[in-house]
């Protein structure tokens, strides 16, 4: 016995072909959780951290298979169990924390009917006292009302709530092991630190041992005390926290550290290529929304310009009406009022009003790559229509065009030949910048394009976006919540909240101080690769009074 | 585009399962038969050959004699084409309405899909061979009276199906991407929508032509479908059930050749969609 909570010794894993190949996916893993320690597993998608957590279950995904390797949870293998005496520990003694809680959990069933669902079916314990123990749960986690919030639905509650009651719904057997994977990369910056504090707490109140798996290193350093770097299934580096981000051994770490979502230290302010006073684009009082009566308003009274071959930064939280302004300035939604000018002409406020030159000199390119792109359609086929729709090109003239798309967008013009799910995320949202160049365009609209992304590859991206736009002198209105993006690519700055602009400017005066109370709210949350940063951060916000949108 | 049906061909034989195999080459025999009959079988459909009714096999009748001592191997092969043919032309035509109105009402919303959903809803809530009964009784039962009932009636189903298909795919944003890029209708459906529906419309209609053949059946043997002395499978069970009476086997053989051609196409339809469910190609073995 090592006391160890949990120990994971040689560990491999692989993916078996249709045919029988089998292909490692995880090689050669070994770490340890001691009793109330918490390890993260960080690397890029791909990097096998979701297998290792998993298999920490005992569990592999269709079409994997454990090669080998040990993992001793209180000294049994859970490798050596069969089904039923994996089903015995799944729940109980180590439980999962799945990304999206909106996705996990069933909307027609009241959230307590779901929390309580394990210690019942398992007997461990009565109705009443699995009731009970959920309320005390929520009241730990911080969720407001822990009585009561038990009865309500899924849906009735915020993204970051969800979160943090599915966390319950992992403690209620009180597990040795708690495994988080990537817990709060679907939520908002400013909800983000407070689930990390209430998992924080959590935590550190029941003595449980944590495994928190993250591709995001600033948010890591917040909660655990060692850090395991994995790239390709393989081990990159293993060791205290405090150690791998001050002083890191191996490249690749220092790779992640300096693709971090960290705030530059001084805001930049980027020299602005257009010309002075040449308007492209001004949006003027547009309000919209949803509702045959207009009941739900996502854009109040909003006026934002952008220059030609400038980049201007959208940000806000969830909720706060960025993606609905790319909407109306694309012309997918039809503003209640205000108007959009290019070039000074007023452009109709639906598409089929909108000439085939002015659709074309407004692109839009969507978050998810993967559904962006017409699964059924190769590349040459995506980025061909648009030359074909808007300059009708003949076939041969699309060949050549497509390759230099390709080219330009940095990828290889034997892609033209591939399907879109033989392209990884990155690569697809190369290929979705691409279309949007086909069509020759003075203006992209780029809605939160790097959101679904690995550090490294979004890093990748931005670097493109900027040297095209040193190119072509296009311009970009970059909607994001990730401030620390915007702040390294925009030339100026929108601030977003409940539908209004409530800051705009140039990047460099925005994002420094002063600022405006929301903006500092935002850029606050903003996780800093340091120990110890989240407790000055809920520090700063007990004092001042500040609350996320979602409480 | 040739060498990708090829290659997708190819792949498909590679993933056959033993079941998939059988099914398929049931299906092919019963189609070729249906295609070929005329030259296939040994005599022709109404020949009367013997003044034996229900005689056991031999002397030159692979299966025996019907009521009217008619050979009836040869009448399965007709029975067949018929029940084939006819069935075949139902499930296209209930695709034909039924999808393009199902994507309409789909990419449309709005007030059309409103009229057109709750239509097909009150026509939905009718028994389907109630309707048919109903029809037929008035318009009498020719085959091409047949057809377009029971068409009118399975597009119903097919409209509802291609409608939740087009909801989803509607939505995406490659759909978005191209109405952003100003594209008309057309493209849309043709480009965008309707290949991306393709397996699970390939399913539903191995589905409905199972439906339709059971459906034809069924009116053929309460005598209210084809009409002697043309003959379906129906047809062919229904006239010789007093077989049974005398100890032969006469009305199970067509009662079998519907058994096996529905359920090869079922369990060809479910391997088709498992192979084509991207998230559990290993479920297969």
């Amino acid at each position: 016995m090592t006391g160890n909570v949990i120990d994971v010794k040689n560990l491999s894993v692989d993916a078996i072909a249709k045919r029988g190949e089998r292909t490692p996916i995880v090689q050669d893993i070994s770490f340890s959780v001691a009793p109330g320690r918490v390890v993260a597993l960080i690397g890029e998608s791909g990097s096998g951290k979701t297998t290792i957590s998993l298999a920490c279950l005992g569990y592999t995904r269709p079409g994997c298979a454990f090669k080998g390797g040990e993992i001793l949870l209180d000294g049994t293998d859970v490798l050596q169990l069969d089904l039923v005496g994996r089903q015995q520990v799944r729940g109980v003694d180590i439980s999962y924390v799945a990304q999206s809680a909106a996705a996990s959990f069933n909307s027609a069933l009241s959230i307590n009917r779901q929390v309580t669902e394990i210690p019942q079916i398992r007997n461990l314990m009565s109705r009443e006292d699995a009731t009970r123990k959920a309320a005390a749960l929520y009241g730990e986690l911080d969720l407001p009302s822990p009585e009561t919030i038990g009865r309500r639905y899924p849906h009735q509650v915020s993204g970051g709530q969800l979160q943090r009651l599915m966390a319950a719904m992992a403690m209620m057997c009180s597990p040795k092991l708690l495994i988080l994977d990537e817990p709060t990369t679907a939520l908002d910056v400013t909800t983000q630190i407070e689930v990390l504090q209430a998992f924080k707490n959590l935590v550190r109140e029941n003595q449980t041992s944590a495994i928190y798996v993250s591709h995001d290193l600033a948010v890591v350093a917040q909660i655990a005390d060692e850090i395991l770097v994995l790239k390709d299934g393989r081990m990159v580096e293993y060791g205290p926290t405090e150690t791998i981000i001050t002083v890191p051994r191996e490249d690749y770490t220092r790779q992640l550290i300096a693709a971090a979502h960290v705030m530059p230290e001084e805001v930049k302010q980027r020299t602005s290529r257009g010309e002075k006073g040449s308007h492209l684009l001004s949006v003027n009082g547009v309000s919209a929304g949803y509702g045959r009566q207009r009941e739900v308003a996502a854009l109040l009274d909003v006026s934002l310009d952008v220059r030609a071959a400038e980049t201007v930064g959208v940000m806000g939280e969830s909720g706060s009406g960025k993606s609905t302004l790319g909407r109306v300035i694309s012309g997918l939604m039809t503003p209640w009022q205000g108007e959009v000018l290019l070039r000074g002409r007023p452009l109709a406020a639906s598409l089929k009003q909108r000439t085939r030159d002015e659709l074309r000199e407004v692109q839009i390119v969507f978050q998810m790559a993967d559904v962006a792109l017409n699964p059924r359609h190769v590349v040459e086929k995506i980025l061909g229509r648009p030359l074909a729709f808007y300059f009708g090109a003949d076939r041969r003239a699309i060949e050549k065009r497509v390759g230099e798309l390709l080219e330009l967008v940095g990828l290889d013009p034997a892609f033209a030949r591939r399907f879109p799910r033989e392209l990884s995320g990155g690569q697809k949202q190369r290929v979705n910048l691409a279309r949007a160049l086909a069509a020759d365009p003075q203006l992209i609209i780029c809605d939160e394009i790097t959101s679904a992304l690995d550090t490294v590859v979004a890093e990748a991206i931005l670097d493109l976006l900027v040297s095209l736009q040193d190119r072509l002198n296009v311009a970009y209105i970059f909607i994001s919540h990730d401030i620390s993006t915007i702040a390294r690519i925009a030339d100026r700055v929108a601030v977003m909240r409940d539908g209004e602009i409530v800051e705009a400017g140039p990047t460099a005066e925005v994002l420094q101080p002063p600022h405006h109370d929301y903006t500092d709210l935002l850029l606050r949350s903003v996780p800093d690769l340091k120990v110890g940063w989240l407790e000055t951060v809920m520090e700063h916000r007990r004092q001042t009074g500040q609350q996320a949108a979602g409480n | 585009m040739v060498e990708r049906v090829v290659m997708s061909l190819r792949e498909a034989r590679r993933d056959l399962t033993p079941t998939a195999t059988l099914c398929l080459l049931i299906i092919c025999l019963i189609l070729l038969a249906a295609i070929l009959a005329p030259f296939l079988a040994p005599h022709r459909e109404g020949e009367i050959l013997t003044t034996g009714s229900f005689m056991s096999p031999g002397e030159g009748l692979f299966l025996g004699s019907d009521y009217l001592g008619r050979d009836l191997f040869s009448r399965l092969f007709y029975g067949l084409r018929l029940t084939v043919v006819v069935s075949l032309t139902i499930a296209l035509l209930a695709f034909l309405v039924g999808c393009s109105l199902g994507f309409l009402a789909a990419v449309l919303g709005g007030r059309f899909d409103m009229l057109i959903s709750r239509l097909v809803d009150a026509l939905i809530a009718f028994p389907a061979i109630m309707l048919a009964l109903i029809v037929i009784t008035a318009l009498g039962p020719s085959i091409p009276v047949l057809v377009v009932t029971i068409a009118f009636i399975d597009s119903t189903r097919v409209f509802r199906v291609a409608r939740a298909l087009g909801v989803d795919i509607v939505v995406q944003d490659y759909v978005e991407a191209a109405t952003v890029r100003g594209e008309r209708f057309g493209w849309l459906m043709w480009h965008e929508i309707l290949p991306n529906a393709l397996v699970p419309l390939a399913a539903e209609f191995g589905i409905r032509f199972t439906y339709a053949i059971l459906f034809i059946s069924a009116l053929s043997f309460l005598g209210l479908g084809v009409q002697p002395p043309q003959a379906d499978l129906g047809v062919l069970i229904r006239e010789n059930m007093q077989g049974l009476l005398y100890g032969t086997f006469t009305p199970l053989y067509p009662a079998l050749c519907i058994a096996a051609i529905t359920i090869s196409i079922n369990l060809l339809v479910d391997w088709y969609l498992r192979r084509n469910d991207a998230a559990s190609p290993e479920d297969l073995q």
